[in-house]
């Protein structure tokens, strides 16, 4: 039944209606309608956040840890582009969001007027689509459908830009309106001849190796992923952001491939004779030189993009649809299997190639802390990132044992995704540990969070591996550019447990390796936000190492 | 089609929804993946709030054959097709004012019947001649007009469409498929439509 409301009134009605609870974001002139209705809405918690990146940022720690679509508001101009950076890594990383930005009235839109900025334009190719709603009678209709685009098919993040006199405008909303895409189908079971071709090539298989990326993530299939592991004996690889489908105690874990993965991973992938890529893209930082990218193997490719088949690979096997539907059609034809010379090759590889050994050293070291981080939590809890140093090592020695328990920026790379997105985490898993593995550089772009943490009274746990530089610049500069170290050191890094107590969090300073468990147990145990500066001497570089555009025959295991 | 020196062309033909924005969309989109846009021809189509699209793409083999795909992917883009490969006939337009004074224009009109161009506008000193065709027949024409003097010439991009007959054409524009190269494009998966 359709109702008569405000635009505003329209907008909440809908988010409540998608099964909204939460919404991150700031207040600002053209969005104010928006603000001024919420307390007729109770039900939709507002988490204000500090800087709009990190409302984008929550949104999608929140939308990637719970499944749920993540929703960001802003206000025009600046508070829309400053979602920008939120939107890109959630569009790279398929990331179900949904952000609603005002915009200045109707009949300024166009002037230069105050605080316009054409959103809609900037964020085309950062969106998975996007949307400015000029009645209000399409209100209610665009939030469905925006959310309907975020979280189907390859999901991603969807824009709405609502002109301020849109807000305000009575409108009808009927939520029971039928959602009208024409152009837009949602992939569900693959071609039945597809999946045979494909389950014929891994039933012939010697030397198969499952490559699991975020698609199965996002799919939730990791009952399916392990279902057809252990039926058929074959090697789990993960991509970075295929992190925690599969269980890394489990004898069939690989790790993970590529330029900072571990070196049996990547040769596991060089050497098989078929990979089964479960929604990975084949991203650059696996394959590195295409040309040269496990040349003896046959490949599988399961999708729900079509544009991602043959895009950076040539395949053998397309298999396009929802990768859950997928592994229901391929597991039943595929047959048991033991390639029990084969699975004892890769533990003689892992043998023989042991990335994860920490090299022997008194100083406290990134590995160290997220060793001991592993070891205290068990595994166990949701694990956030920045990107450089720290998160490769987090990636690398973090033994994940939950189900997607990994949240990084993989594909956008965003340095200061650490500290908004286990923000977000810990509001969609309020009774889970959420710790947030932070580079010194990442952190300082997005503490101003720590405000937002503290006044939700989120739990939130942050590990900063502090070593004044940027790690892996310095890493870069000293391999690639001479040693000729350009910008890379943080001559002026606050003291970090007073930037803590300045937000009336607890902080904890920790310079040597026996006191990381102490330190750590002890931040579990308060009952509240802590940050814990980990002092780390030097910059260490970061092994395994394929340089960029090189393959497996480059691979850098440790220093010389 | 291959042009040499590593470029190809390909032709696409796609159903877009008539919204504002899309055209940005579709131009963005070819911008940042690298198409090059050798024409483009926008029209309504037989569906009301449709629009049909004519592009002729041209880059390497590996870029271009992925344009329909990546095309499919925008929400406002309905149907698009590569039918570069397939038995299709098309057209382009074009628009020559050429200079003929009262010396040379018996030869003009001689030259615009022989090529089935129709005369659309007279003037003291000029003629203007419509054409359709393929684009060789086009280029040719203006090749020939080129002695008595070129005012100005505007051409359109390609419209093309599926043969409904069985009939090969010649330079209205049968492609010739490269038989050899694996064809990217695959079927669109049943599922779930936009529409609930």
């Amino acid at each position: 039944m359709s109702k008569h409301l405000s635009g505003s009134q329209i907008v909440c009605e809908a988010l409540l209606n998608e099964g909204v609870d939460v919404v991150f974001g700031i207040p600002g002139g053209a969005i104010l309608p928006l603000y001024g209705v919420l307390s007729e809405y109770p039900d939709l918690r507002h988490i204000l956040s500090r800087h709009e990146q990190g409302a984008a940022h929550a949104a999608d720690g929140y939308a990637r840890s719970t499944g749920k679509v993540g929703v960001a508001f802003a206000t025009s101009g600046p508070g829309a582009t400053n979602l920008v950076t939120g939107l890109a890594t959630a569009m790279m990383d398929s990331v179900p969001m949904v952000a609603i930005t005002g915009q200045v009235g109707r009949t300024a839109i166009g002037t230069d007027a105050f605080q316009e900025a054409d959103i809609t334009g900037a964020s085309m190719p950062l969106t998975k689509h996007n949307y400015l709603v000029m009645r209000a009678d399409d209100l209610g209709a665009t939030v469905h459908e925006a959310f309907h685009i975020a979280r189907t098919g390859r999901s991603g993040p969807v824009l709405i830009d609502v002109p301020k006199d849109v807000f305000t405008e009575m409108g009808d909303y009927d939520p029971e309106a039928p959602i009208d895409l024409p152009g837009y189908r949602v992939p569900g079971k693959a071609d039945e001849s597809q999946v045979e071709a494909a389950a014929e090539l891994i039933n012939q298989a010697e030397r198969p190796v499952i490559l699991a990326g975020h698609g199965v993530v996002l799919s939730r299939s990791f009952d399916e992923l392990m279902e057809l592991a252990e039926k058929a004996q074959i090697p789990v690889v993960t991509t970075l952001l295929g992190i925690s489908s599969f269980p890394e105690d489990h004898v069939l874990s690989t790790g993970f491939p590529g330029m900072h993965g571990m070196a049996y991973a990547s040769l596991a992938v060089d050497e098989a004779d078929l990979i089964i890529n479960f929604g990975s893209r084949f991203d650059d930082r696996i394959i590195g030189d295409a040309s040269r990218f496990s040349t003896g193997s046959k490949k599988i490719h399961v999708d729900i993009d079509p544009a991602e088949i043959n895009k950076s690979i040539r395949v053998e096997a397309p298999v396009v649809g929802n990768i859950k539907d997928v592994f229901g059609q391929l597991i039943p034809k595929v047959k048991q299997a033991t390639h029990v010379g084969w699975l004892q090759h890769i533990e003689h590889l892992k043998a023989e190639h042991p990335s994860l050994k920490i090299p022997e050293s008194d100083r406290l070291m990134g590995q160290h802390v997220v060793k001991a981080l592993s070891d205290v939590t068990k595994g166990e809890a949701i694990i956030t990132t920045g990107v450089g140093q720290h998160q490769m090592w987090a990636a690398q020695h973090y033994q994940f044992k939950n189900a997607n328990s990994w949240l990084s920026s993989g594909g956008a790379g965003t340095m200061g995704y650490e500290v908004p997105s286990a923000i977000g985490a810990q509001v969609g898993n309020p009774d889970k540990l959420v710790w947030s593995i932070c580079g010194d550089g990442g952190f300082q772009m997005t503490l101003m969070e720590l405000a937002t943490v503290v006044e939700n009274k989120l739990p939130v746990k942050y590990a900063i591996l502090n070593n004044n530089h940027l790690g892996m610049i310095t890493q870069w500069q000293g391999f690639f550019y001479n040693g000729d170290y350009q910008a890379e050191t943080y001559t002026a890094n606050p003291d970090f447990v007073k930037l803590a107590e300045a937000y009336e969090i607890k902080g904890i300073r920790v310079t040597r390796q026996d006191d990381l468990e102490a330190a750590i147990a002890e931040a579990n145990a308060h009952d509240g936000p802590v940050v814990v500066d980990c002092v780390i001497e030097k910059v260490d570089d970061l092994y395994p190492m394929i340089p960029a555009g090189q393959s497996v025959q480059e691979l850098i295991e440790e220093p010389n | 089609m291959a042009l040499g020196n590593g470029t190809f062309q390909r032709t696409i033909s796609a159903l877009v929804q008539d919204k504002p924005g899309v055209l940005a969309r579709i131009s963005g989109l070819f911008r940042r993946r690298g198409f090059n846009i050798a024409s483009l021809a926008v029209g309504r189509s037989e569906r009301p709030g449709m629009s049909r699209m004519t592009f002729v793409v041209e880059g390497p083999d590996e870029v271009v054959r992925h344009v329909a795909a990546q095309l499919d992917r925008l929400i406002d883009v309905v149907e698009v097709h590569d039918i570069t490969e397939q038995n299709i006939v098309w057209r382009e337009l074009a628009l020559i004012k050429v200079s003929a004074p009262a010396a040379t224009r018996s030869e003009v009109l001689e030259l615009a019947n022989v090529y089935r161009s129709n005369v659309i506008d007279i003037g003291i000193e000029s003629l203007t001649l419509e054409i359709s065709g393929g684009r060789q027949k086009i280029d040719t024409l203006i090749e020939l007009l080129k002695k008595f003097g070129l005012l100005e010439v505007i051409r359109t991009g390609r419209v093309a469409t599926l043969r409904g007959t069985l009939i090969e054409g010649e330079d209205d524009g049968l492609f010739q498929a490269d038989a050899s190269a694996p064809t990217y494009i695959l079927p669109v998966p049943t599922g779930e439509t936009g529409s609930v």
